[in-house]
């Protein structure tokens, strides 16, 4: 039987803010020691309130102006309650009745919608290792600033929901709330996914797989559950309602426990930390703060940078950046430079972080439509404004110290031109080329290129070689 | 003041204080003792004063520490064996802002477990003594603070009331307690209880002794996003014209001596040509059941904490996590604390949390509307502190319902977020004491404090 998928995506994002979201901790424990980036609050010492880092905030007005979400003026935190070893309150601080982001929806480069139910903030969890007969425990992550993103069942297909966490990705990314990093965590899936016969009005039953850290395995875990429901289906057993976990080696979703037990997080409101209150003008102000956005350079750019190019370079939020800075006429050439050199480097991420400026490569693209560069010769000075050493100079200069400037100067290629057509070891050539044959133009023009070790500029050459010969 | 004019030494004066805990030792006032450090800060204020160096308002007053706030100094158990007792790394902005103006603390003092009770019956450390009658409790929870200034050990104690646990004890014991307006003083470094009711204050001797303390103590703390921007420091003070009465209070579950000495006092103030107006305020009825709901909800949620992952107490039979918690819990908290989080895990499980958490809540702010209906009628109100005095020790402590109905008058006060004074009137004819509390506006402390100490009666003769 065919079935039609029905997919939600939760999805958390980890804040960037300098602090943890309820007290003044280092929020960026990258590199440091377990329990190194804890205070009493975050350990939960008795008699120890929480805070409310007003970064977080901002960030959470941002990050739903990216999905076009209407921010709440009223919002407020709860508790919700829990026994683990890495939660040290005993609950975590959530917005279970009144989050700060309301409605909104996502554009995927498809064009279509998915709709965003609401998203809100939360504190982080701690982090376990387990092993044989003990398990050890690592706060440093407790209460990182997080958006937790509930999108609408609106998602039909593994693509499209491959396509929205990605979309979503880019968005936090470009709204400048994540570092991004999905392979440390920094963004994490949960995919609810449910079938239900083609043509049905309810829904069927529905499973959880969580903790998905990259598109690939969202893709790969929503497949496995359409394949695995609908084979249950098929043969009449029933879809169990259940949380699932996804193995990457095996390509396999798991159950997480034998014993499913309904929770009950008994929520409450957090009497320590009082209603937040937003002003429109806060609002705004920090809406305004959020830079343009895929879709803006999708609409920006699309007719000067061929779609397949420039949805790569999306996932650069400084390459779209850099390009926004630079005039109409050369962006094609530095997007191409962006995709076919840096991207292919192998310290690209490194070079991302340090980008030439935009008079470097405005006049890098000017030198090559003046043809005082060739594709070779722009490549290579292009290389060089990333060298410590070159990168303070202007592109012009680079060019003259690398000695790839081509020869325009007509009198002095007619001059080159010239020794070409005298020289005894090209008679041959010159003969055949007045009894009319035209492949041995080439030849010619590489002789020019040669005298001139290479700083012709060819098509100069070839035109000049042609009117000597007529 | 004595003190920094050379008439007596910081050291004699700790001294003092530390053979006096000594002395009554029976009372079972103390949990732990800071006798070296407490020696060794006085000598450091004499020193001082020797110098001619400026020291603090407090310089050299020895303090007794409710067991629930947190201090480098010493140990804190909240008297319980969960805590097994917890070596804290900073002080609670109380104790902070006390010791910077040159209090010495002395030792810390009982309370019932995590301040669930109103007899100081329900510590680990066993049960604190009524000053004036042995056979009889202290009130509670803090019930060794109240005691600890009753017996002249000491001036002052700092204290914690979430539903009359500084009144109570305090009137128990015939001394002046003041709950300030929710959010006056800051909870960072306390003990949660129920974070919404939570309020600190102190017991002393005289109502003036406790002004300076708000003096010190309140104002708004960064570490605690519930406090107040100070309304308190250097304000003026408004004499009241109007005293209230609530009628809905004046019934036979009141104890004749306390309603007998509410009658004499209102009377003495009428005839001193105060008006004195009757209030109507049917809502209270119910503010035993909404404390008893808001109170155990936020109590189970603020012990979740205690799983002995991190600190304290930890069982030893536990080897599974799931068995860390369970038998960590069972064996580290009282009975008392126990029922409490049962009936909060109740109150907020789904299905019940509309019945009973949201209703309260929604009956609590009703509570609000009535104190501030009340307050267009009148300028304070004069009530009960608690339906009886001092009662026996085991008298009450086997039946929940009637220890819950001991906090009757004052839990209101908790949930209205409004101060209230303790004032000691007088003593019953077997010698015990009799205690009112006087209520105000939300941040009518000050001149609460003062119309105080101008009702209540005189402890001593001179001060400390």
């Amino acid at each position: 039987m065919k079935y039609y998928p029905t997919i939600g995506i939760e999805c958390h994002v980890q804040l960037s803010t300098k602090t943890k979201l309820f007290s003044e901790v280092d929020n960026d424990a990258r590199g440091k020691e377990p329990n190194s980036c804890v205070s009493p609050v975050d350990y939960a010492l008795p008699g120890m309130l929480p805070r409310l880092n007003g970064e977080a905030i901002k960030y959470a007005i941002r990050a739903g102006k990216a999905m076009n979400c209407k921010i709440n003026q009223y919002s407020r935190f709860d508790r919700k309650h829990y026994f683990y070893p890495d939660s040290p309150k005993g609950f975590q601080i959530t917005q279970f009745y009144h989050p700060i982001i309301g409605e909104g929806y996502v554009e995927l480069p498809s064009g279509t919608k998915i709709r965003i139910e609401h998203a809100h903030l939360e504190g982080d969890a701690g982090k376990l290792t387990h092993f044989d007969t003990y398990s050890l425990v690592d706060l440093n992550r407790v209460d990182t600033p997080l958006i937790e993103i509930v999108s609408m069942p609106d998602i039909h297909s593994s693509a499209d929901a491959r396509d929205y966490c990605k979309e979503l990705w880019r968005l936090m990314c470009y709204a400048g709330v994540t570092n991004g990093d999905l392979y440390n965590g920094n963004m994490r899936f949960d995919v609810n996914t449910s079938l239900a016969p083609e043509g049905a009005k309810e829904l069927g039953t529905r499973t959880e797989v969580k903790n998905l850290n990259s598109f690939r395995s969202v893709e790969r875990a929503i497949e496995y559950e359409i394949k695995r429901q609908s084979k249950l289906l098929d043969s009449g057993e029933k879809v169990i309602q259940e949380t699932l976990g996804w193995n990457d080696a095996t390509g396999e979703t798991t159950g997480q426990r034998s014993k499913e037990e309904a929770k009950d997080y008994r929520y409450m409101p957090e009497p320590d930390i009082p209603p937040i209150k937003l002003s429109e003008e806060f609002i705004k102000e920090e809406m305004e703060k959020v830079p343009m956005l895929p879709n803006d350079y999708r609409e920006k750019f699309g007719g000067v940078i061929p779609n397949d190019t420039l949805e790569v370079l999306l996932d650069y939020p400084q390459l779209m950046g850099k390009l926004g800075e630079l005039s109409d006429k050369s962006i094609k050439n530095i997007a191409n430079l962006f995709s076919s050199v840096l991207l292919a480097e192998e310290k690209s991420s490194e070079m991302l972080e340090q980008l030439p400026t935009g008079k470097q490569l405005e006049d890098l693209s000017e030198m090559k439509e003046k043809g005082e560069l060739s594709s070779t010769g722009m490549k290579e000075v292009f290389a060089k404004l990333f060298d410590p050493q070159m990168k303070t100079k202007d592109t012009c200069n680079i060019a003259k110290e690398l000695n790839v400037i081509q020869e325009n100067d007509t009198g002095a290629l007619e001059a080159i031109v010239d020794g070409v057509i005298a020289d005894p070891a090209c008679a041959q050539a010159v003969a055949d080329y007045k009894a009319g044959s035209e492949k041995v133009l080439g030849f010619l023009v590489g002789q020019v290129m040669k005298a001139s070790r290479g700083k012709a500029n060819p098509g100069a050459a070839q035109q000049i070689l042609k009117q000597k010969l007529q | 003041m004595k003190i920094a004019s050379k008439e007596i030494s910081a050291v004699s004066l700790v001294q003092e204080a530390l053979d006096k805990a000594k002395k009554y030792a029976d009372y079972n006032i103390f949990i732990s003792m800071n006798e070296e450090a407490a020696l060794n800060r006085a000598k450091e204020i004499d020193a001082k004063i020797a110098k001619g160096e400026k020291v603090g308002r407090l310089a050299g007053v020895p303090y007794a520490c409710k067991d629930n706030f947190l201090s480098k100094q010493g140990a804190t158990t909240a008297a319980s064996k969960i805590l097994e007792p917890l070596k804290a790394p900073l002080d609670a902005t109380a104790i902070e802002k006390l010791e910077k103006e040159g209090a010495i603390m002395i030792g810390r003092v009982n309370l019932d477990a995590f301040a669930h009770g109103s007899s100081t019956e329900n510590s680990y450390f066993g049960v604190t003594k009524n000053s004036a009658d042995t056979t009889r409790v202290a009130g509670g929870s803090s019930g060794g603070s109240a005691v600890a200034v009753a017996l002249d050990i000491v001036p002052f104690a700092t204290g914690t009331d979430t539903g009359g646990s500084i009144r109570q004890p305090a009137s128990f014991n015939g001394i002046y307690g003041i709950k300030p307006t929710y959010g006056t003083i800051s909870r960072y470094g306390v003990v949660a209880m129920a974070s919404s009711l939570d309020c600190v204050g102190f017991l002393a001797r005289s109502a003036e002794d406790l002004d300076l303390l708000m003096e010190i103590c309140a104002g708004q703390d960064p570490k605690d996003l519930t406090t107040l921007p100070d309304y308190y420091v250097n304000r003026e003070v408004k004499e009241p014209k109007k005293i209230g009465v609530i009628k809905d209070f004046d019934s036979d579950a009141i104890d004749s001596t306390i309603r007998g000495a509410l009658k004499q006092k209102l009377d003495e103030l009428k005839s001193d040509g105060y008006e004195i107006v009757d209030l109507e305020m049917p809502i209270l009825k119910y503010a035993l059941a909404v404390y008893y709901i808001i109170c155990p909800a936020e109590v189970t949620s603020n012990l979740s904490r205690y799983d002995g992952i991190r600190y304290g107490y930890r069982s030893d039979e536990a080897k599974a996590v799931d068995e860390i918690f369970g038998k960590t819990r069972s064996d580290g908290f009282m009975p008392e604390n126990k029922r409490r989080i049962m009936v909060g895990n109740f109150v907020l499980s789904s299905g019940f949390y509309d019945a009973y958490f949201l209703k309260a809540m929604k009956a609590r702010t009703l509570i609000i509307q009535a104190f501030e209906d009340a307050f267009k009628k009148c300028d304070v109100i004069l009530a009960p502190v608690s339906p009886n005095p001092a009662f026996k020790i085991g008298e009450k402590v086997n039946d929940p319902v009637a220890m819950y109905m001991e906090d009757i008058l004052s839990v209101t006060l908790n949930l209205a977020g409004v101060p209230g004074v303790a004032i000691p009137v007088g003593k019953t004819e077997s010698g015990l004491p009799l205690g009112l509390q006087l209520i105000g506006p939300r941040r009518s402390d000050k001149s609460l404090l003062a119309f105080a100490g101008k009702i209540g009666n005189s402890l001593d003769k001179e001060g400390a």
